[in-house]
């Protein structure tokens, strides 16, 4: 037994994991009983490990525990007959050698928890229903999580979910897959990992997406170039802070680099995706010394660009944002309150709170306060809350003093609304 | 020093499954800060255990009264833990920290009989 907590990904890695073996152990008919045995597993794993420590090889302990739960379930399902095939299947797996079954697949489609990826980009499978599947069977993202992400409501995730779990467990071809579906499925399962990792999470199997080479020069230089970022998100309380503030030294220099480097070659290609260009924005961010010397009119342009290719809320506003850095607050309040279909963003706390922040650098505190605080009722996590009440507390301050001194000017945006349509 | 053990108990009817990998990340997360906070203070006398949910309740001549694992309480009993506090007082208050009352449980805390 370790005294050690296993790392903070640690459970959502194991759930995809565990889901992709035991549906490929089980067959895909009964992915909901996978998924059962896995949740009940992890549940318990939590309740034991609370009390007696983590042991010393926690993904052999899961592997077992599920592959018993697994069995367990089978023979309660009474018809214990008929899964005879699957108990002994699982029940042999111990050491038994896997690739047997999957030998004639294309080499990408070998891991199990890539197969599952492409096995949920089945084309019969709504889009927006593919890539909240893959979150939830292979990220261990619950329905409510995925309804805050996709701004729907719960109800509707739900709905979404198990439609499109039931069309994944009736196609009988999570392991049929030729190398005509990997190609074809290629952009859906990009678009599922850039989510993936636009969720700030690393997706189920990074290592196995860049050593497969799926992840394609455009993702791979995003994802490089958010992560340089990432060091200097966080401050040492643990409270976000904005773009503008961030100590760029913190910054990931070597990311950086690798990041500029992949869009460079990925540039070459005759394809514009959104992928670029939200790698050229991530870039333009970069490369800047200071929030002040960025290139805000090129932000706003690669904005334009990918509005056209992507509508969405959360696009028009980071680019509204944009504006008032190239702008001035007044514009970017005109672009924020132009944005079409806003009550998508009814629940989504970046929309206040870049109207309280663009107020506020309008000298118009009250408004802010009244923007902060109605961002504050939609705020997700104790570090949104913490941001918004400092940001409040700000406006307080200038609304006693009377004053607006910009030593206190946020700049902007980057309370970094996620792209996450 | 008095001792006590802490049940800790959950409503049999309350959604108390963590659902997602998050949930159960911060769950485990908090208990073990919760036992490492006891251990601090000089209240943690035994961890104890955790308890399955299954069991049955025997009665008079080996005879089953009931099939669940409790007698009367139509609480799950997740586990226990036996800590040391000058007084209930303390160990009630020790106790408020525990996570399960995060999610719909409760501790519930007995003295121990010193005789």
């Amino acid at each position: 037994m370790t005294a050690s907590l296993p790392d903070e990904d640690f459970f959502r890695r194991e759930s995809g994991r565990l889901v992709s073996t035991l549906t490929r152990m089980l067959g895909v008919h009964h992915l909901a009983l996978a998924e059962d045995a896995v949740q009940e597993t992890l549940a318990a794993a939590v309740e034991v490990w609370a009390f007696r420590g983590v042991p010393e090889n926690p993904s052999a302990w899961l592997t077992t525990a599920a592959r018993n739960r697994a069995v367990s379930l089978l023979r309660r399902e009474r018809t214990a007959r008929r899964f005879a095939p699957e108990i002994v299947r699982l029940a042999d797996a111990e050491g038994a050698p896997t690739e047997s079954p999957v030998a004639h697949l294309p080499p990408a489609l070998r891991d199990d928890e890539l197969r599952m990826m492409f096995s949920c980009c089945h084309p019969d499978i709504p889009e927006d229903a593919q890539v909240a599947l893959v979150l939830s069977l292979l990220s261990g993202f619950s329905a409510h999580e995925l309804a805050e992400a996709f701004l729907v409501s719960r109800a509707a995730m739900e709905k979404r979910l198990s439609r499109a779990k039931k069309m994944l467990s009736g196609t009988r071809g999570l392991f049929e897959l030729g190398a005509r579906d990997f190609e074809t499925r290629l952009v859906a399962v990009h678009r599922a990992l850039y989510l993936l990792f636009n969720e700030g999470y690393h997706g189920a199997s990074p290592d196995a997406a860049v050593r497969l080479d799926l992840c394609r020069e455009a993702l791979a230089a995003l994802m490089a170039l958010d992560a340089a970022r990432l060091p200097a998100r966080v401050d040492e309380a643990g409270d976000l802070t904005e773009l503008s503030r961030q100590d760029r030294s913190r910054w990931d220099g070597r990311l950086i680099a690798r990041g500029l480097e992949l869009l460079e070659s990925s540039a070459r290609g005759e394809v514009v995706s959104e992928y670029h260009l939200e790698a050229a924005i991530a870039a333009t961010h970069a490369l800047a010394p200071s929030a002040e010397k960025t290139s805000w009119g090129e932000i706003v342009e690669l904005y334009d660009a990918l509005l056209r290719l992507r509508p969405s809320p959360v696009v028009a506003l980071n680019r509204a944002v944009a504006i008032a850095e190239q702008l001035g607050p007044e514009r970017g309040l005109e672009a924020l309150r132009s944005i079409p279909g806003t009550e998508r963003l009814s629940a989504y706390p970046f929309y206040p709170a870049a109207l309280g922040e663009l107020e506020l650098r309008c000298g118009r505190p009250a408004d802010a306060r009244r923007h902060f605080r109605a961002a504050h009722r939609l705020a997700r996590n104790p570090a949104e809350r913490t941001f918004l009440e400092r940001r409040i507390a700000e406006c307080e301050r200038q609304l006693s003093s009377g004053s607006s001194p910009d030593a206190t000017r946020p700049s902007s945006s980057k309370l970094s609304p996620r792209r996450t349509r | 020093m008095s001792e006590f053990l802490y049940l800790y108990r959950l409503p049999a009817d309350s959604p108390n499954m963590p659902d997602s990998a998050r949930n159960m990340q911060e769950r485990l997360q908090k208990w073990t800060a919760w036992f490492k906070e006891l251990e601090a203070r000089g209240h943690l006398r035994t961890m104890g255990h955790p308890l399955e949910s299954g069991g049955t309740v025997v009665g008079e001549g080996g005879r089953t009264v009931h099939d669940g694992p409790y007698a009367e309480s139509k609480d799950i009993v997740l586990g226990y833990s036996v800590v040391q506090a000058r007084d209930l007082a303390e160990a009630r208050a020790a106790a408020g920290g525990c996570p399960i009352l995060g999610y719909g449980g409760m501790v519930e805390v007995r003295p121990i009989r010193q005789m």
